[in-house]
């Protein structure tokens, strides 16, 4: 598996990597000692007699913002609810800065998919202090903390509000602010825009970018929307089908910040993503028995994006 | 930022519409309410007149009873003999309830522990237990307490803890990645999520104590509602069975009503809806 990363991180390098090697990276360091390394080795993880993913293996440096794309299903929340500590790897190792990944904690946050994870009995405040007041923090720090990571996602005029008084932008937002405010070293996303339209998720986006930027931390983003990747990522980790998922690529996304999708090496890096994904789909269909009836299906979106790659290839 | 200034504006305006609309739909309901009682009286009265009063007490018959009964202090003190037990035994029983069934929910092994135990006596009804506990506790006050205890104490557990097998994994997760311990979460995540099913299993309980404090006062107790409508019958006085009887249902009414009112106030940022 590393040889087949390795490789594939190579070869992307003159795709994406060339016209944007000369340009500097534009985009602040992360601010002193806050993200952590996180190291995963020969991870496998399995409930009962089911593999869910095995051999993973990823170095991600502390303030790197990683993104996880694969198809639907391939175990790409599995791996990042082991990197959240809420479920153990059975093979392998899963560090943060050398110490093991035992459970889950403060330091590493989660942002879920489903704002349902809010507390809708607490305000919004209540819901943004609710770590520091674990830890036993003052009502003055409470307040601070609220003010500074409310004002961060913009929402300190919804302070008293409950959640189900917000729309699901503006949820995603408290989620993210109530992860901040525990200052994580790492900040782990589980396809958080998945469930919002399109324009709200492209100013989360854009959000997601600047705030990452000023926080530092390092972020695992798992996604299944290739722009979004290619949007916000310093490295994409291309995972395979699964059962026992792994990764199947790893690509270094070299363009400047902030990001242009119109970009001619965003395009190349969008197609070969689109490449990896549509050979997974379509041999996780093969699996299943179902190439005959789903070729169709499974053409219209990522297939022929293949195919049309193939021919230019060829014509090339 | 856009969303907010979409957003506002929008509920503003279509607040006092709805407000408008919620009133007439009240007085609507309302309206049906007194056409409903109306007609049943109506139908109450052709009955009685039917089969005369040696069966049937009329409306009127029974409202002059429920004066008789009123004025020599009966009927007062039946209400408040059967309020005080009632009252006392559903407490006490959502008291220990709601935290057996919190830990039931939560922990494995309290569950493995008590599980045979909830899972047998919800099948034997409170009456079954009245010769006992009268035998065990004597005819006084405990007796009947206890059986409202027992009535309340399985309902208010069994919700509880179904109401934790329900809450959702996520909230749990996302409370333990944000440093909660243990103890924290079950008493900042799980017990506030957990309300809305011990409100409902309060409120079913309320209405079983009602049925258990007949029974119960029926066997043995100079006073209370139950005792008022067996001694009734021992002097075949029918009008009197009668106001026993609809001043229960009129009681029970009020009791959910004023439960569900204070729920509404107290309980409602815990999604509790009335």
């Amino acid at each position: 598996m590393t040889e087949a990363t390795k490789a594939a991180a190579e070869q992307s390098a003159p795709a994406a990597g060339a016209p944007a090697a000369a340009a500097p990276r534009d985009r602040a360091q992360p601010a002193a000692g806050r993200g952590a390394a996180l190291r995963v080795e020969g991870a496998g993880i399995s409930f009962g007699g089911f593999q869910a993913v095995r051999g993973i293996d990823l170095d991600i440096p502390a303030g790197e913002f990683l993104c996880l794309l694969g198809p639907s299903g391939c175990g790409k929340s599995t791996l990042l609810s082991a990197m959240a500590g809420f479920v153990q790897v059975s093979k392998g190792s899963l560090t943060a800065d050398g110490a093991t990944v035992s459970g889950p904690g403060p330091g590493i946050g989660m942002v879920f998919q489903n704002s349902e994870v809010l507390f809708d009995w607490m305000t919004v405040h209540q819901n943004v202090t609710f770590g520091p007041r674990m830890r036993g923090l003052g009502r003055a720090e409470q307040n601070r903390v609220a003010d500074e990571f409310l004002g961060l996602v913009g929402l300190r005029h919804c302070a008293d509000r409950y959640p189900g008084q917000l729309s699901g932008g503006m949820r995603q937002r408290v989620q993210i602010a109530r992860v901040l405010a525990n200052e994580p070293s790492v900040v782990l996303m589980d396809e958080p825009f998945g469930a919002l339209d399109a324009q709200t998720r492209q100013v989360l986006q854009q959000e997601t970018d600047r705030i990452w930027r000023a926080s530092g931390c390092t972020v695992v983003f798992v996604t299944h929307d290739i722009d979004e990747a290619i949007l916000l990522a310093d490295r994409v980790a291309v995972m395979t089908a699964g059962p026992a998922a792994s990764i199947k690529s790893l690509y270094t996304v070299e363009l400047p910040r902030p990001r242009d999708a119109s970009d001619p090496a965003a395009l190349r890096l969008r197609d070969k993503l689109r490449q990896d994904i549509a050979e997974e789909v379509r041999k996780a269909m093969q699996d299943q028995g179902l190439d005959q009836d789903t070729e169709a299906a499974a053409g219209t979106t990522a297939g022929q994006d293949a195919v049309r790659l193939d021919q230019e290839a060829r014509s090339a | 930022m856009t969303i907010t200034t979409t957003k506002a504006p929008d509920r503003t305006r279509t607040l006092p519409r709805r407000t408008g609309k919620a009133a007439g739909q009240r007085l609507r309901t309302l309206g049906l309410y007194v056409l409903a009682i109306l007609v049943g009286l109506g139908a109450w009265q052709l009955v009685a007149m039917e089969y005369g009063p040696s069966l049937v007490a009329s409306p009127r018959e029974t409202l002059s009873a429920a004066g008789e009964l009123a004025a020599d202090g009966t009927l007062g003190n039946s209400i408040v003999a059967s309020s005080r037990r009632i009252l006392i035994g559903w407490g006490l029983g959502v008291l220990v309830g709601a935290p057996v069934g919190l830990l039931i929910g939560q922990i494995r092994i309290v569950r493995q522990l008590l599980e045979p135990y909830t899972e047998f006596f919800r099948f034997i009804p409170p009456v079954a237990f009245v010769t006992l506990a009268v035998v065990w506790l004597g005819i006084g006050e405990t007796s009947k307490v206890v059986l409202i205890f027992y009535t309340a104490v399985f309902i208010v557990t069994l919700n509880t803890s179904a109401g934790v097998m329900a809450v959702n994994e996520s909230k749990v997760r996302a409370a333990a990645s944000l440093g909660a311990s243990r103890s924290q979460i079950l008493r900042r995540v799980v017990l506030p999520a957990t309300v809305p099913y011990i409100f409902t299993g309060a409120r079913l309980a309320m209405g079983n104590c009602f049925l258990t404090i007949v029974s119960a006062e029926i066997v043995a107790a100079q006073v209370g509602l139950g005792s008022l409508i067996w001694t009734s019958r021992n002097y075949g006085r029918i009008d009197w069975v009668f106001v026993g009887i609809i001043t229960l249902g009129v009681l029970g009414l009020v009791y959910d009503r004023v439960l569900r009112l204070i729920a509404s106030r107290v309980l409602y940022k815990y999604g509790v809806k009335a």
